[in-house]
């Protein structure tokens, strides 16, 4: 057989592996790969502006699309550069493969010329992480690390590759299978945990289903309606689950949390059953933990044990995947065709209306300045509420959640445990790699966009045209917005006084720059974008800079202290509060 | 675990990351040299040992764990003791370790170097026997055990 070279051998198990695309960006120690990737053309690389924009690039892809996401990066500050990246992918579980250059395996631990510990770096932001040190174990851990990245609960691997291990030649074979004795997820559920699961949820009197990003990774989102609907439950999802159940459906109570709707979070907390569905009961979501749920026996499907019980003791615990758990379960509902409560449950469902009708998610509206709901309003309009959105992290990443109804799962792409600022705008790139034809809009802030601002060259070179919707508010939003409640208004450090023309900028990058300032011309200049198909355009709204999200629950309150907008005249927190985030 | 680079470094990222105790770590290859086995003492309450279980459990260079809190096991730990050994105390010195099963491994005109096995209460116990001023140097090699009857642990 064949000698060629590790970074052939790379090549070729990338190909193998049906890759796509690779974002990275090129430097020494990769030059090899680099190489080797100028002679073919079925991987094609993506080059980027910053190896963080290449891994959020490839996590956009990821979430968009459900395959696995790769990147490159060069030894040192391109490793450095990555690590946000692989934290922001690791703290929401996408699937990704990471290359990394690193110096010859003879110069490791001589503080050579770029050289970092990138295992050790990465080391708890990946879910396993590999450095190949002979070539001839490179194709068999490229597999391992497809495997380890996009089973049991996904997440970020890292290969570190040294430069004299790609330039080394050996016999290229990629196994087709791979098995890890210490890495088995389990994805079947137990059966004799779903029949006491099923008999649980069917005694409940004020059911309640709450669903999280693992329904989204899983692809569980059909066995996620049927079972929604064969129940006829009120339904909640997280930041991260939103898509997975029709947000248009009279069942879906909207988000819960922080930033939840008064229903979904009035519904948790006087719920007697909850069904937590590849959900992991994080901070945002469950407040002060002792006032969660108070009256609720809990049924939690998650493939990580780790997620079960840790932050919340669960009664009926099911290890396994959400599509095989749920088909499961509704062949035992169906089978013995077993029913829920309904007279209880219209008496629940009457309860839940009443707090419907608080109609939590109202604004005041004005014909003055863009309240930045408003946007969100018309570009769910505008699109049909079929666009593809990607967002930042702020207030606008609330907004965007509340107020654009998302129907299909992997619609919204948002950067939710990490709150990676600088994230959506080379995730829509990635999103719109993924599907080209489909409409995708990035909604973000005038802070974050301007972290990764340069992506704008990228989406010129490769002609992924995005709608960018800047809610433009002079502010640190979300920071500021603590600082009025939490601090007195002290807005230390949250007023941009300078901030560039948004339009010039992005026309500087060849791209199309609108300014919003009229309430009137929101319409208009969204209709306008997207007609414009194959060009990318920055739409800068002007917003309403005193705006808050709301309703909100202050850290350290329970589910049912809720604030709403203007209603309540905020505010202290607890000092417990205080310490949380 | 995987006798793996890295693979002992991955645990205690996980414990010092996590905010969990680590009371004594020990690391040895086995009779396979694909893995070595690792053992260590923690404590915490019951939720927080689920965890501590649970995310080991998670490490891909895991490939199987006991609590032998939960089984009937024998603990023995190794400790090397350097003490003042002057005149009286000399004799005292010898009949302590006597009653506690050790060895005198070195001797000198004013110091004993003591071996003793057991598990770690065993060892605490033999401490406070002696005078306090007396100990110059402990060293201890930290816990490590295995379950009772015909139960092994296999990769
Ligand atoms: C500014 C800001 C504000 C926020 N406010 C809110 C808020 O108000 N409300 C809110 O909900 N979030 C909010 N978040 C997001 C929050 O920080 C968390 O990211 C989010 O709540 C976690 O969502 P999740 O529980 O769905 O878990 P994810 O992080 O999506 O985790 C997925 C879970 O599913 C499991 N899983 C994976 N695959 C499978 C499978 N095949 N089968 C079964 N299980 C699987 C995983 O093990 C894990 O437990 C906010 C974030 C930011 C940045
Ligand atoms: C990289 C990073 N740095 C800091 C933060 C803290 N942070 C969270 S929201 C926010 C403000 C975001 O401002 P902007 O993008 O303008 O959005 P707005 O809240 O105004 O809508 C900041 C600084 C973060 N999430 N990410
Ligand atoms: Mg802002």
């Amino acid at each position: 057989m064949e000698l060629i070279t590790g970074a052939e051998i790379l090549v070729r198990c990338l190909k193998d592996e049906g890759v796509e695309y690779l974002f990275g960006y090129p430097g020494g120690a990769v030059l090899h790969i680099y190489d080797a990737l100028y002679v073919q053309e079925d991987v094609k690389h993506i080059l980027v502006r910053h190896e963080q924009a290449a891994l959020h690039a490839a996590d956009g892809y990821s979430r968009a699309c459900g395959r696995p996401g790769v990147a490159l990066v060069t030894s040192g500050p391109g490793l450095t550069n990555a690590v946000t990246g692989i934290a922001n992918a690791y703290m929401d579980s996408i699937p990704l493969v990471v290359f990394s250059g690193q110096v010859p395996t003879a110069l490791i631990g001589n503080d050579a010329f770029q050289e970092v510990d990138a295992v050790g770096i990465t080391r708890p932001c990946v879910k396993h992480n590999f450095l190949v040190k002979d070539v001839t174990k490179l194709a068999e851990t490229v597999k391992k690390a497809f495997y380890i990245a996009t089973t049991g609960r996904p997440g970020p691997v890292l290969v570190d590759l040294p430069k004299d291990v790609t330039i080394a030649k050996t016999e290229y074979h990629y196994p087709k299978k791979i098995k890890l004795r210490s890495y088995n997820p389990t994805v079947k559920g137990h059966a004799g945990q779903i029949r006491k699961a099923v008999d649980l949820i069917l005694s409940a009197k004020r059911p309640m289903i709450y669903t999280g990003g693992g329904v989204i990774l899983s692809d569980g989102s059909p066995e996620l309606i049927e079972l929604t609907q064969l129940l006829g439950y009120p339904i909640t999802n997280t930041l991260m689950g939103l898509g997975a159940y029709p947000a248009t459906d009279r069942q879906f109570v909207g988000m819960l949390g922080m930033h939840g709707t008064y229903e979904a979070n009035m519904a948790m907390h006087h719920c007697d059953v909850l069904i937590a569905i590849g959900a992991r009961f994080d901070d945002r979501v469950t407040g002060k933990l002792d006032k969660f749920c108070p009256t609720a026996r809990i049924v939690h499907v998650d493939i990580d044990p780790s997620s079960i019980s840790k932050n919340v003791k669960v009664d009926v615990p099911i290890v396994g995947s959400v599509p095989n758990v749920l088909r499961a379960m509704i062949s035992v509902i169906r089978d013995e065709k077993l029913r829920s409560d309904s007279e209880a449950l219209a008496h629940w469902w009457r309860q839940i209306d009443e707090w419907r009708a608080v109609k939590s998610l109202s604004y005041r509206h004005s014909n003055e300045v863009i309240k930045p709901q408003y946007v969100i309003e018309k570009l769910y309009q505008i699109t049909e509420g079929k666009a593809i959105i990607t967002s930042d992290v702020g207030q606008h990443q609330m907004w965007a959640a509340q107020y654009y109804l998302f129907d299909r799962p992997r619609q919204w792409i948002n950067s939710g445990g990490l709150g990676t600022m600088g994230f959506g705008l080379p995730a829509a790139m990635g999103a719109k790699f993924a599907f080209p034809d489909e409409d995708v809009a990035c909604i973000t802030g005038d802070g974050s966009i301007q972290m990764m601002l340069q992506e704008l060259a990228t989406m010129k070179q490769y002609q992924t045209p995005v709608k960018i919707v800047n809610l433009n508010n002079g502010y640190l939003g979300m920071v500021r917005q603590w600082q009025e409640f939490f601090y007195q208004k002290r807005y230390c450090m949250t007023y941009f006084e300078s901030l560039p023309d948004f339009v010039m900028l992005t026309e500087a990058y060849g791209h199309v720059g609108m300014r919003i300032e009229k309430p009137g011309d929101v319409e208009g200049a969204l209709r306008e974008a997207f007609a414009m198909k194959d060009r990318t355009v920055f739409l800068d709204f002007v917003t309403d800079p005193s705006e808050n999200v709301f309703p909100m629950i202050p850290s350290g309150g329970g589910q049912s202290e809720m604030l709403l907008a203007e209603r309540d005249e905020m505010v202290s927190t607890h000092h417990e509060g205080m310490v949380l985030l | 675990m995987e006798n793996e680079a890295g693979a002992l470094s991955r645990v205690a990222n996980l414990f010092s990351a996590r905010g969990y105790n680590i009371e004594s770590l020990t690391v040895a290859p086995t009779d396979d040299p694909t893995l070595s086995r690792l053992t260590l003492v923690t404590y915490g309450n019951e939720q927080i040992i689920e965890q501590i279980v649970k995310q080991l459990n998670k490490l891909i260079d895991v490939v199987k764990l006991i609590d032998l809190s939960e089984t009937d096991a024998i603990e023995r730990e190794l400790m090397l003791v350097k003490t003042r050994a002057v005149g009286e105390q000399r004799a005292e010195m010898k009949r302590l370790a006597d009653i506690f099963g050790g060895r005198v491994l070195d001797v000198t005109d004013a110091t004993y170097t003591i071996e003793l096995t057991g598990a770690g209460s065993k060892l605490d116990n033999f401490l406070r026997a002696i005078e306090k001023d007396a100990i110059l140097e402990v060293v201890r090699s930290g816990a490590t055990g295995i379950a009772l009857g015909q139960k092994a642990l296999h990769a």
